[in-house]
């Protein structure tokens, strides 16, 4: 490493800094926030404290709507490294847990707690470690983690995580630069708290070991600096570093620059460098969770901008909503043509959707600008004069970013390593076309990123779509092998017939054995077992008269097989009953039609509710085998024409597999409701070309007149008859809405 | 002699140079040569991989043999108009819009198993071109959204009709900062 | 209630295209001044031509284009470009050589390529050239310093004579051009140039009254006038408006060059002070090599295309057919941008070079 230790002190020594290219100057406007001392808010009537506030994984829930909670009970938690827990900012009633506005640039719902306060602010036990030196160190941690404590300046990173590097620390660095304007909250942290943020970065010092640490201030907050001198003054180990000012010093990689000139390599952190960066406001958390035992509830944020009346900083309670810091604020909204906040400072902040958005960990100022204080929207052409280039703390060349962010030349922007920007806008900032230039390298990002995704899912499929192929193609030579089999073992038998016994017995066991391989290579290859019935007739087929033990295990799941069948008319009654309902609505034939849908719809519904109700009646009944075959070729007369013809070939082949009834009977329902479906539709096309004959085909004496019968046999027909009937009816119902529906 | 110690030098200094530049060619050849896979290869990768079938071939794969053999390259609808024109760039053709015979785009979506309904009949199984579906007869069948990628194959085989096609989400990571899209519903 | 969406940054520095177009308008003004001084009326006449054609001939594009062009026009663009080609052209030159020249400026250089921000020359050296190949005669006749013409002219003289050809009295151009030492004038470069090829040297060339001024070598005029625009120039600088890089590698490219060949044979090779300050190198170095749509947009860039700019000058100048250069150095080094820029960016922060990722690598 090129800048040694023993040099950078040495500068440091001799207050030296480096700096890092580019940045700006925009107004700092700091006065308008920084002159008064952290005021206190009223306890706001509701909070909504968002799951996840932090980067990494959200914990699991541990309270109930209706809870009683108090101020600073966990509610959360979780055994995963990367999650931290939230907590209950003050005693109340947990109202609900939903999804509600996030603190998020998109305003997508996150799933927040929302907790009614009783205004009694009534702590929990508190458990403070206040001899954290003798404690081992995952204790401190441990403490640490359980009070939430997530990065509190820039991403929110899990404070806890970054406490336990698994290297040598040269540097810890506490951020207190707060380059961006209008923020004030750290600045007025460090004059109020200066010692208590010692005490936190005396607990990071005790868990980090570093070699020193640096504590970079922007020279423009002197009383900061002082206030932090003369806190650290009996630390010769603590250095306050006074930075001169220039957005954006605060990035991480740029404050690491300033102090260190070393440089965090592309896509590493800064413990690659041996540095390890908090900020003060975590620094002052820290003290609060080891020294009092309190969990991160509460924060200052800074609320400003001309278009609140009193701008100043505010403890703020995590989970209040904007609202509420406004009003306390006395935001005039007429200053502004458009209601205007932002979460977070000017540069990078970004705009809330609307004031319900609630305060999280890392929310360090809420901006209400008026409208000449922002800058609005006039893009114009890009004019390559480079003041962007000139501005960029990377050394990007934001013109060519934005050249191929736009052209959605995606590989080219990340070839000019899109990546690196920090999202600072400092190009944007400068850039004469007012060009919103991070806006295109965000919306190029996400691109990016979505584009990544989706090629990793697409090359998932691919390698799953190529394996299930080779799978099938491996079961359809199973399948053909089987057959082979079966047919070998047939035509031993057929040269065998006559003679004597034992070959009987040989052929016998040779067809058991063909039968057996079948049957295993059907389970190896691991089709769904149901690869219906056909397969199953296929099996049975060659072998009807020998291997009827076989299918015997069928007539036993036979009952079941109603129940499915009963799920199926159950669900094709409902879909009846729902289209018929959205033809009721939609519809505007006439009257006749509507309730000639209507009555048969309810005729069908009584008809299926019934046979659902005989068939819970006969549930445990056993089912005659034999019965089926004639029940079942019955309906065909019943059916309409077109629709029957089909599904009566189907329904006689049951009789070739008497045994196997109940399962063939329900593959011919499923038949025939396919059948029935397609029909419907093919009537239903039909109807469109002749829409005069409407109310005739609704009037389909055919529909009545199967019904009756059916409902006649009703009290002695067989389950799966009445599946049929029902699937027939079903397609009727379906039909005749379908029909109504299309000639409206 | 000077006459044949000029066309000497010609011929060698012209021989040289073929020397120089032939080397140049060569060394340039070696260095910049473009590792490529096979044309059909390269298209499949463009291809969105859903499976439809859509494009009226069982699946993308033989899609992208189509399109090597001359194919259209404007009919697979899930892909839409991005899949279109990189296909374009790399065939070296013009781009042009969706042939809506095939369909149109739309939004993305998953497939969603009403659960309680499910019969365990297998029907969407064997029809799901990823095996993104979960189930064994007469179970409770279930997609693994992460792998269902929405090809509605599934949809018609069911015979309970339990089966939703549901657009996939916006969630905080996938969005897209289009900032002016955001639905006034949620503003108010 | 709706709250207002937009993407940060939220502010923005208070200067946009318009303005920096007239920081640079306005930095050209004590140069133009000078001009004015020493060659009279013409010069005023050819800005405004300039400007009008100029702006008419935006402002119909961008209709024609469907553009809003009240806000195009306001970027000042095409006024600036209007005025960097007026100040090239000879005071007296024809009034539809301007208007041509502007007019092909505009509408193709620019326009055509897309508009501000996409052409890929510099339209008024583009223009400037296209004037000098189709018209050399009306783009080469300019007229002495008002100090040294035998006859002078008043405004009305300058008007009437780009539009007539004569000026008020029925002086001829060719009369008016005349010095007082009866002799046909030229500018200095192309009276070094000739009476280099005549075989006088250098030094003897210098004696005659056009070079009459307090420097040894320095044409009258063109020094003033030079030292006009590089006032201008400075004050670009300070208000950062241009970097300080492209003037001053071209100038220093340009100065090197003249001196290695002034200490070969300083009989036959002009010194350095001499190509400094004569013929439109100051106003090259400050205004047109800097015109940011067309220049390198590196800071590396930025040094080598400048340095090409001047190196390629001197090599015009001393060898090419033409007495100056700048408008084809300009245009060749616009040429080479895409190239210099790609090869120069900057080194990321945290990448340990800029050699470009290859593409695996990007995908990954
Ligand atoms: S600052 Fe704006 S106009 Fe200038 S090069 Fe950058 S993007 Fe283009
Ligand atoms: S937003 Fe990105 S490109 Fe622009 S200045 Fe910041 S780091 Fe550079
Ligand atoms: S239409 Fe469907 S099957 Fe065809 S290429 Fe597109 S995604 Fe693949
Ligand atoms: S689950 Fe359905 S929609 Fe999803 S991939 Fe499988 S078949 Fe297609």
């Amino acid at each position: 490493m090129p800048n040694n230790y023993d040099d950078i002190i040495e500068k440091l020594d001799n207050n030296q800094l480096w700096d890092f290219p580019g940045g700006v100057f925009p107004a700092e406007r700091k006065t308008l926030s920084n002159q008064t001392p952290i005021g206190k808010l009223p306890i706001p009537e509701r909070l909504f404290v968002t799951v996840k506030q932090h980067i990494g994984v959200e914990g699991h829930l541990i309270v109930e709507v209706g809870q009683k909670v108090l101020k600073g009970q966990a509610l959360t938690k979780s055994m995963n490294p990367f999650a931290v827990p939230i907590h209950a900012p003050t005693s109340g009633e947990v109202a609900a847990i939903q999804k509600h506005v996030s603190a998020h640039p998109s305003g997508l719902p996150e799933m927040t707690v929302e907790i009614i306060s009783d205004q009694q602010d009534k702590w929990i036990q508190l458990n403070p470690l206040i001899d954290y030196q003798s404690q081992p160190k995952i204790k401190v941690l441990a403490a640490i983690c359980d009070a939430g404590i997530s990065g509190m300046g820039g991403a929110g990173f899990p404070t806890h995580i970054k406490s336990s590097p698994k290297k040598d620390v040269d540097f810890l660095i506490i951020n207190g630069i707060e380059c961006e304007p209008y923020i004030t909250s750290d600045d007025r942290l460090m004059r109020e708290h200066a010692w208590q943020i010692r005490q936190g970065i005396d607990v990071l010092c005790h868990l980090l070991k570093p070699k020193q640490v640096l504590i970079g201030i922007e020279n423009n907050k002197p009383e900061a600096i002082e206030a932090m001198q003369v806190a650290c003054r009996e630390n010769p180990n603590y250095r306050i570093c006074s930075v001169p000012t220039k957005y954006p010093a605060g990035g991480e990689k740029q404050l690491i620059q300033v102090l260190t000139n070393r440089e965090v390599p592309a896509k590493g952190l800064p413990m690659d460098v041996g540095i390890i960066m908090h900020n003060v406001g975590t620094c002052f958390a820290i003290s609060d969770a080891v020294f009092s035992g309190k969990p991160l509830i509460s924060r200052v944020v800074t609320v400003t901008g001309e278009a609140v009346e009193k701008p100043s900083n505010l403890w703020a309670l995590i989970g209040s909503p904007v609202a509420h810091l406004l009003a306390h604020s006395d935001y005039n909204p007429k200053l502004q043509k458009q209601p205007n906040v932002i979460m977070g400072g000017p540069m990078m902040g970004f705009n809330v959707i609307n004031d319900k958005v609630p305060v999280i960990k890392t929310t360090n100022c809420i901006l209400a600008p008026t409208d000449t204080e922002i800058s609005s929207n006039n893009e114009q052409a890009c004019i390559r004069c480079s003041a962007c280039a000139d501005a960029c703390p990377v050394s990007l060349l934001p013109q060519q970013l934005f050249w191929h962010s736009k052209a959605k030349e995606l590989d080219k922007a990340q070839d000019y390593n899109l990546f690196d920007c920090i999202e600072c806008g400092a190009c944007a900032y400068v850039c004469p076309s007012e060009i919103p230039l991070v806006h295109y390298y965000r919306i190029a990002k996400s691109e990016i990123r979505v584009e990544q995704e989706e090629k990793q899912k697409s090359d998932k499929a691919r390698e799953r779509f190529e394996k299930r192929e080779a799978r099938l193609i491996a079961e359809q030579h199973a399948r053909d092998e089987k057959h082979r089999l079966a047919a070998e073992a047939r035509k031993q038998a057929m040269e065998s017939k006559g003679n004597n016994a034992k070959d009987k017995i040989a052929a016998a066991l040779a067809r058991a054995k063909a039968k057996k391989q079948a049957v295993n290579i059907e389970e190896e290859t691991s089709v769904s077992k149901a690869d219906l019935a056909n397969d199953v007739i296929e099996a049975a087929a060659p072998n009807e008269t020998t291997e009827a033990s076989a299918t015997q295990p069928t007539t036993k799941v036979a009952s079941s097989n109603q129940r499915v069948q009963a799920a199926i008319a159950r669900a094709k009654a409902k879909k009846a009953a729902a289209e018929a309902a959205t033809s009721n609505v939609e519809v505007e034939v006439p009257s006749e039609v509507e309730v000639e849908v209507e009555v048969e719809v309810e005729k069908n519904n009584d008809k299926v509710s019934e046979s659902i109700k005989t068939e819970t009646q006969s549930k445990n009944q056993s089912v005659n085998a034999k019965e089926p075959a004639p029940h079942a070729a019955k309906p065909e007369p019943l059916k309409p024409e077109s629709a029957s013809s089909e599904s009566v070939s189907e329904v006689t082949a049951t009789k070739t597999a008497t045994i196997a009834a109940s399962k063939k009977a329900r593959i011919a329902a499923a038949v025939a409701k396919a059948k029935a479906k397609r029909e419907a539709q093919k009537a239903a096309e039909t109807e469109q070309t002749s829409k005069e004959a409407p109310l005739a085909e609704v009037e389909d004496p055919k529909t009545d007149s199967s019904q009756e019968p059916v409902k006649t046999q009703e009290q002695q027909i067989d389950m799966k008859k009445r599946k049929i009937a029902a699937a027939v009816a079903k397609a009727k119902a379906k039909k005749a809405a379908e029909k109504a529906d299309k000639s409206s | 002699m000077s006459l044949g110690f000029a066309i000497l030098t010609a011929l060698l200094a012209i021989g040289l140079l073929a020397l120089i530049f032939g080397s140049i060619l060569g060394f340039a050849a070696v260095k910049f040569k473009v590792e490529s896979d096979p044309l059909v290869e390269q298209i499949d990768h463009i291809l969105p991989q859903t499976q439809c079938g859509q494009c009226g071939y069982p699946g993308c794969k033989p899609y992208a043999q189509a399109i090597a053999d001359g194919d259209e390259i404007n009919k697979c609808p899930p892909g839409g108009d991005a899949t279109i024109k990189k296909l374009a760039d790399l065939m070296g053709v013009e781009a042009k819009s969706l042939d809506s015979a095939h369909g149109t785009e739309d939004v993305k979506k998953v497939a969603f198993i009403r659960e309680d309904e499910c019969i365990g009949c297998t029907k969407c199984i064997q029809a799901c071109p990823v095996d993104a579906i979960l189930g064994a007869a007469k179970q409770m069948h279930t997609v693994i959204t992460d792998e269902c990628t929405g090809c509605d194959l599934c949809v018609d085989p069911c015979p309970v009709d339990c089966i939703d096609m549901l657009p996939v989400k916006d969630s905080a990571s996938s969005w897209r900062w289009d900032i002016n899209t955001i639905p006034i519903k949620q503003v108010g | 209630m709706k709250f207002r969406l937009a993407s940060s940054p939220h502010q923005h520095i208070r200067r946009d295209t318009g303005q920096v177009m007239r920081l640079v308008i306005l930095a050209m003004i004590p140069g133009v001044l000078l001009q004015t001084w020493f060659f009279g009326w013409g010069t005023v006449i050819q800005i405004g031509l300039a400007v009008v054609t100029a702006v008419v001939t935006e402002a119909a594009i961008l209709e024609l284009r469907k553009r809003d062009f009240e806000r195009a026009l306001k970027d000042y663009s095409a006024v600036l470009t209007a005025m960097l080609l007026a100040v090239s052209i000879p005071p007296f030159a024809p009034w539809w050589v301007v208007v041509i020249g502007t007019f092909f400026a505009i509408c193709i250089v620019k326009q055509l390529y897309g508009g501000l921000g996409f052409n890929v020359f510099n339209p008024a050296m583009a223009a400037y050239v296209m004037l000098l190949v189709s018209f050399p005669v009306q783009m080469t006749q300019w007229l002495p310093p008002v100090n040294l013409a035998q006859y002078s002219h008043n405004f009305m003289d300058a008007l009437q004579a780009v539009f007539t050809g004569f000026s008020v009295e029925g002086f001829s151009l060719a009369q008016l051009k005349t010095g007082i030492d009866g002799v046909t004038m030229a500018t200095p470069l192309d009276t070094v140039k000739t009476s280099l090829s005549q075989g006088f040297t250098y030094s003897e060339t210098i004696e005659r009254p056009i070079f009459d001024s307090v420097i040894p070598g320095l044409g009258v005029a063109s020094s003033w006038i030079s030292l006009g625009y590089l006032i201008g120039g400075l004050y670009l600088l300070k208000q950062k408006v241009i970097n300080w890089h492209i003037p001053t590698s071209m100038l220093a490219a340009l100065f090197i060059c003249a001196l290695i060949m002034s200490l070969v044979d300083s009989d036959l090779y002009p010194s350095s002070i001499f190509h400094l300050f004569n013929g439109s190198i100051i106003i090259g170095a400050f205004f047109i090599a800097t015109d940011p749509v067309s220049a390198s947009t590196t800071n590396k860039g930025r040094i080598i295309f400048g340095a090409a700019i001047g190196i390629w000058v001197y090599l015009i100048r001393e060898w090419g057919g033409y007495p100056d250069a700048i408008a084809f150095a300009v245009l060749i080094m616009n040429m080479a941008v895409p190239l210099i820029d790609y090869y120069t960016r900057p080194r990321t922060y945290g990448h340990t070079s800029t050699k470009r990722k290859t593409k695996n690598k990007a995908q990954s």
